[in-house]
């Protein structure tokens, strides 16, 4: 078996596994439709979109490794972090960990998410970090098509039958009260602001707002009210979901550390 | 002088070992006439450092093009070389050349058109599809099967006029 990793509390660390985990859960919850998927071309849909997620992820993690070792702590690569670290220090929006649900859930999650993906990688482009900066130049084209293809499955299914409506309300009811969590600011998105190296989760909240509630509006969807519940995956507190996943993820480098095909 | 000359010979000998590495998943275009290949700088101690970007995020083909690089450029005698990743600026496939454009279209695939400068526009959803020629019949009366195919950069057609399917590389 291989141990478990400490990772550095350094917010420059914490603020980029934020990103990068929340890529990484969200491909793996993609990843469970192949071979599931409605029809064919959405199997190859869901699966490319995993990959590109899978991409922005590993080189997001191997930056944060980077960024360990120069904030005095130890460097991890991207496969230890995404294999080698427990529960608690997964700071993944809960949003990506909930189980895939019907195609409604997910064409929601993923319209919900790369429509915020895509605003974080377009201010993510002037960071004060280099690497960051170039990882977000890429990533923005991926998410924009991601963003495209979603919202065409949301708007098709609002505006199909009674029976793919009424899965889409439910969605929105189901995923709107980890929404908020994309808004949520604290002590790490006020250093990332204030360093340069990336916008607040507060910051993306208008922005985010003018895209996807005329989409909602548009596929007959009405905005449940807010409530007090917050969700706190990027805080490493996780729902029940998270523990599963991470079992199914990192058994076979836990139990064969090393292993390679 | 001389070491500049040679120092540009070698570099253009590099450059022509690379138009010979072919992509592992479109294996008619070279990583030159991709844009893959950003810079070969020949350094003072006479080693090779290539530049390569990378296409997509999660593109698994990016690892085996970087053996393929180093490969090549082992076996036309380069003894040291370094070959470098870099992300920015990041690639479009306004880089892909004329000539590897021309390629694409006689495998089968139709190449990209320029990248439109909506990219940092709103989206608008369910937009049509550009109309794209076949590039079998050249016929512009084609539809878009699936946004997505059997590789990251390509989107899946088919032509109405002479009912063949074929890929699309999506321009990014």
């Amino acid at each position: 078996m291989s141990a478990s990793i400490a990772v550095s509390k350094a917010p420059e660390v914490q603020y980029l596994l934020r990103i990068g985990d929340s890529c990484l859960i969200m491909a793996q919850r993609l990843a469970e439709w192949c071979g599931h998927a409605p029809v064919l071309e959405e199997d190859i849909a869901l699966t490319n979109m995993a990959l590109d997620l899978v991409g922005q992820a590993r080189a997001v993690l191997t930056r944060a490794g980077e960024l360990e070792a120069r904030s005095g702590g130890t460097a991890h690569d991207e496969d230890q972090l995404a294999f080698l670290r427990d529960e608690r220090d997964f700071l993944n929006l809960t949003l990506v960990e909930l189980p895939r649900g019907d195609f409604a859930v997910t064409v929601l999650r993923n319209a919900a998410m790369a429509t915020w993906l895509k605003l974080l990688w377009q201010r993510l482009e002037t960071s004060s970090d280099a690497e960051l900066a170039g990882i977000a130049g890429k990533a923005v084209k991926e998410a924009r098509y991601h963003q495209q293809h979603a919202a065409d499955w949301v708007l098709r299914l609002g505006g199909g039958t009674d029976e793919s409506a009424k899965r889409l309300r439910d969605a929105l009811v189901l995923l709107w009260p980890f929404f908020a969590e994309m808004f949520e600011s604290d002590e790490v998105d006020a250093f990332a602001a204030d360093t340069g190296l990336g916008p607040s989760r507060a910051a993306l909240r208008d922005a985010w707002a003018a895209e996807m509630l005329p989409l909602l509006a548009e596929s007959g969807l009405t905005p449940p009210a807010e409530r007090a519940f917050r969700s706190t995956g990027t805080r490493g507190r996780h729902s029940e979901h998270m523990g599963y996943i991470l079992a199914e993820m990192q058994h076979l480098q836990r139990a064969f550390p090393g292993a390679v095909w | 002088m001389a070491a500049v000359v040679d120092a540009t010979e070698r570099a253009l000998r590099a450059w022509h070992v690379l138009e010979g590495v072919l992509d592992p998943e479109v294996p008619v275009v070279s990583v030159v006439d991709l844009g893959i290949v950003r810079e070969v700088i020949e350094r003072d101690d006479g080693s090779l450092t290539v530049v390569l970007t990378p296409t997509y995020s999660g593109c698994p083909a990016t690892e085996v093009i970087e053996q393929g690089v180093r490969k090549a450029l082992a076996s036309a005698g380069f003894d040291h070389v370094d070959v470098r990743m870099q992300r920015a600026p990041a690639w479009t496939t306004d880089w892909i050349s004329a000539d590897g454009r021309r390629k694409l279209r006689e495998y089968g695939i139709a190449p990209p058109g320029p990248v439109a400068p909506e990219q940092g526009t709103p989206i608008r959803f369910l937009r049509k599809t550009p109309a794209l020629a076949c590039p079998r019949c050249e016929s512009a009366n084609t539809e878009r099967l699936s946004a997505f195919g059997s590789t990251a950069c390509k989107a899946t057609y088919r032509c109405r006029a002479c009912g063949e399917p074929f890929e699309h590389f999506k321009a990014i």
